[in-house]
């Protein structure tokens, strides 16, 4: 049978809620990554512990002197690499500005942190009441047990993960719930990182700190979960990065549509087509 | 060669999508309206904090976790006349005013200040920047001097006024806090760090601390204290030369 002959289903896959929250969490990701990256700017190195050893941090982006004028330069754990242009001065080639992530990448674009922590501090309160809108739907509705993943999810998660290396993707009606990989990916930024970020910047208030110190001890200082903070932010990135792979190589068109209607066309499953059926014969 | 055009279409249309996206965030944060609506987080921050915490202490730690050098931040060696003066001759002349609406204004000595009810306290410094160190303070209590002075029943505010002058128009640093921070066991105007009398890098003879708040809050080199009903009429009128500058009076977060 050829494939085309198969017949076009659609399935209303991703209810209103979860449409809206996603959407908003689009846009609010975006301003906290990049006015979280103007607020980094203003120190541009990250450390461990209560206070800041400035002659020890983990993470440095800074700018050398050098013959031709300033080079930017990141330092990692001791090493550093050349990173001109991009972090520590970017910019105009021939006169670069001396700064740790570049305009194009922080809100608002020039130095400003006033205005950066007035974008991140507003968007986090959208950001915390929309992830609590959520969590309270997907209790209530049972989204959240469809999240969870099943016996048969944790057998198959050796070859689902085998499957999303060769960037197999399910087919058929298969396509229209999640994976396992999907399912612990989510639960993961969720009650991971998300629960991560949130609780590390709360720590970062010298206010909240006063209640917050079994917390902070956990973290290991304030200094501590600010790195955390920005490590959790880089989780997110890798998660976005990862994420909108998948979109891509899984059917742009018709994903972006499901997140916006909910509507998803898949092929019917056929014996011998649908690779959930077949698999074990293959 | 098709597809290299469409590859480059599509990277033009990201470049400029992101640069529309972005000077778009730039053209709201010039926007007053917007920028209203981006404050009205800070009443609530304020409130849910102050809900969530009441007046429990700053963690004070021990002398093992006291950072080598206490990093100065902002102005660290003020070279107008008058400060000078008075540093030449390691404050011996230096009096605080303490006025505005209270029953009895105050002129003190540092001996004057070094006599009122005092605490030493263990605490970490947390920049707006992002940093963080641990000093030991120890100077008078806000509280006991509010004592002397008998605030009026329509002071609200704590009004710092210092000796550094900032900017082109040589404008003096303020601070201001509510009487709340003001009364809070914690606050002081402290004259010794790690032990010794407050070097002029962190704000001799005499700064702020508030350890529930950040920096910026912490006047160095103060000269007066003058308690007010508003500080609408002052500087900028948002209560601080930093917050008149953007930054949020309640620094708690």
């Amino acid at each position: 049978m050829a494939k085309d002959s198969l017949p076009h289903l659609s399935s209303y896959r991703h209810r209103l809620p979860v449409r809206i929250a996603h959407w908003i969490n689009v846009v609010c990701l975006f301003i906290m990554l990049l006015s979280g990256l103007q607020i980094f700017n203003a120190h541009a190195a990250l450390y461990w512990g209560s206070a800041s050893d400035f002659d020890a941090p983990w993470l440095y982006i800074g700018a050398a002197r050098t013959e031709d004028g300033p080079a930017g330069r990141t330092e990692l754990l001791g090493r550093q690499f050349d990173t001109a242009g991009f972090l520590g001065t970017s910019g105009d080639a021939d006169n670069p500005e001396m700064r740790a992530f570049p305009a194009w990448l922080t809100i608002p674009g020039p130095r400003w942190l006033a205005m950066g922590r007035q974008w991140h501090f507003f968007f986090a309160w959208i950001l915390v009441i929309n992830a609590l809108l959520y969590l309270t739907w997907s209790a209530a509705s049972g989204h959240l047990r469809e999240l969870w993943p099943n016996r048969a999810d944790w057998r198959g998660i050796g070859r689902s993960l085998w499957d999303h290396l060769l960037l197999r993707h399910p087919t058929g009606e298969a396509a229209t719930r999640y994976n396992v990989l999907q399912k612990l990916a989510y639960l993961g930024v969720i009650f991971g990182l998300g629960t991560l970020i949130v609780l590390t910047g709360l720590c970062m208030s010298p206010r909240m700190d006063t209640v917050l110190e079994p917390l902070l001890q956990l973290f290991g200082g304030r200094q501590s979960a600010r790195s955390l903070h920005f490590i959790a932010a880089m989780g997110f990135v890798l998660f976005v990065a990862i994420h909108l792979f998948e979109v891509i190589v899984t059917g742009p068109w018709n994903n972006l549509r499901s997140m916006i209607t909910g509507r998803y066309d898949y092929r019917a499953d056929v014996p011998g087509n649908s690779r959930e059926n077949s698999h074990g014969e293959q | 060669m098709a597809n290299n055009k469409r590859r480059h279409a599509l990277k033009m249309m990201l470049a400029l999508g992101g640069g529309a996206l972005l000077s778009g965030c730039d053209r709201l944060s010039r926007s007053d309206r917007f920028v209203r609506l981006l404050n009205t987080a800070e009443p609530l921050n304020e409130k849910l904090q102050r809900a969530l915490t009441g007046s429990a202490l700053a963690r004070e730690y021990t002398t093992a976790d006291i950072s080598p050098v206490f990093r100065p931040n902002g102005e660290t060696d003020p070279q107008n006349s008058a400060y000078r003066q008075l540093a030449a001759n390691q404050f011996a002349d230096y009096r605080l005013e303490v006025g505005g609406r209270v029953q009895a204004p105050q002129r003190l000595t540092l001996a004057d200040i070094r006599a009122l009810p005092a605490r030493t306290q263990i605490t970490r410094h947390d920049c707006v920047e992002g940093w963080s160190a641990i000093g030991q303070w120890t100077g008078a209590r806000l509280a006991a001097l509010l004592d002397l002075v008998q605030p009026m029943g329509d002071a609200n505010y704590v009004v710092f006024r210092c000796a550094d002058l900032w900017g082109r128009s040589q404008e003096p640093y303020y601070e201001s806090i509510d009487l709340e921070e003001a009364r809070h066991p914690q606050t002081l105007l402290a004259y010794e760090l790690n032990g010794a009398p407050l070097p002029i890098a962190n704000g001799a003879p005499l700064r702020l601390r508030v350890e529930r708040q950040l920096g910026y809050k912490m006047a160095k080199y103060i000269m007066a204290i003058e308690l007010v009903n508003s500080f609408a009429h002052i500087g900028g009128g948002r209560g601080g030369y930093w917050e008149d500058r953007g930054y949020a009076w309640y620094a708690g977060i």
